[in-house]
């Protein structure tokens, strides 16, 4: 007998569900998030060293570039904790599969409206 | 190639293991199964294809294989329902070794159910009367949901913890024990929660769904392995886990 498993290799066609990509999308939020925030703190410790160093790094974040950034983040932050919300509602209450690809579809909705609501601000 | 015929490429393997596509013209007929193809061609094309089925009606679970790339029964999954464009592909169950060409080894899929303390400890003997359950109790409710698991091994095969590790306990045996944790005949639920409760447990589970989404019986194991979460976490902090 061969001993051998997934011949095949990843097989993406078994992943085109809606919980499957919201997965996804949580944890490439999650790993976003987690190194953009020690950016975050050191920006705000700029301001610790003077104000000449924080309006440089500020005057920086002007570029089209960060702001685009930005707004994918806010994006990515919004997707996590309205992702996060309906996790907790599907382990703590049993929500069941039914209603996953509205819930899902609501989360990504949320995101969105937080993304366009910062860039309208931003502009 | 005429419309009343199907391309099947089916998978092969050799006597050293190695596996590639074989492709076969199977014709078409009514409400046709996957299953009906792969038994054409071992009877009428080649009679060395190794494939398992027993039933033909969506009882055993021993007809499951990946069409498609999706893990599905094959003996209740019509041919017009996955065969895009009249092209099959059938291959084995992902997450299972392979034994010979669609045949995959369960032995590590059922062990896990008794690693997971699928098993009913009775409370009782044969000379106590029969137990009383009430068929509206939430306990039987969640039980019911989650009973009629034939172990085809399809949630098993679609699950991505059970590729990232193999130890994880899976769907299946992690609903079987969300069964037996809601039967209140069963005095096994602290070593059964003490089981289900490790690094290759219930909480590795990344709620994915893929399980509740592919499984035929539409069943949601999903939801058991949330409720095996829950319980654990408090028995944790109760200090009742073995």
């Amino acid at each position: 007998m061969t001993a051998r498993t997934n011949v095949l290799g990843v097989d993406w066609r078994t992943r085109g569900h809606a919980g499957w990509w919201a997965f996804a999308l949580h944890r490439v939020s999650g790993v976003a998030l987690t190194l953009f925030l020690p950016a975050h703190f050191w920006a705000l410790g700029q301001a610790l060293t003077g104000e000449a160093a924080l309006s440089g790094f500020l005057a920086w974040t002007d570029q089209p570039l960060v702001r685009a950034s930005e707004i994918a983040l806010v994006f990515l932050l919004a997707a996590h904790l309205a992702g996060g919300v309906r996790l907790l509602f599907v382990e703590f209450r049993g929500w069941r599969a039914g209603w996953q690809p509205s819930l899902i579809a609501a989360v990504v909705g949320i995101a969105t409206v937080c993304a366009l609501s910062f860039a309208l601000n931003l502009a | 190639m005429p419309t009343d015929s199907l391309a099947a490429r089916v998978w092969r393997t050799d006597i050293a293991g190695a596996g590639a596509f074989v492709s076969y013209v199977v014709p078409r007929s009514p409400s046709q199964t996957v299953l009906e193809v792969v038994t054409y061609i071992q009877r009428r094309l080649d009679p060395t294809l190794a494939y398992r089925f027993a039933c033909r009606v969506g009882m055993c679970g021993s007809c499951a294989m990946t069409v498609n790339g999706k893990a599905r029964w094959t003996c209740r999954t019509h041919v017009q329902a996955v065969a895009r464009d009249g092209v099959l592909e059938i291959a084995p169950l992902a997450n299972l070794p392979v034994v010979r060409d669609l045949v995959t080894d369960m032995r590590e899929f059922f062990d896990k159910w008794a690693r997971a303390k699928g098993h009913l400890t009775p409370t009782t003997t044969r000379h106590d009367p029969l137990a009383r359950v009430a068929p509206d109790s939430d306990k039987r409710r969640a039980v019911d949901a989650g009973i009629e698991c034939i172990g085809c091994g399809v949630c098993y095969a679609s699950c991505d913890v059970v590729r990232w590790n193999p130890r994880y306990l899976g769907p299946a045996a992690l609903n079987r024990a969300w069964t037996l944790v809601n039967d209140v005949r069963d005095g096994g639920n602290r070593e059964r929660l003490g089981a289900v409760a490790g690094d290759a447990g219930c909480h590795a589970c990344h709620t994915q769904q893929t399980c509740t989404e592919r499984c035929p019986k539409h069943l949601t194991p999903t939801a058991a392995i949330a409720g095996l979460k829950r319980l654990t976490a408090l028995a944790a902090l109760r200090g009742e886990l073995p």
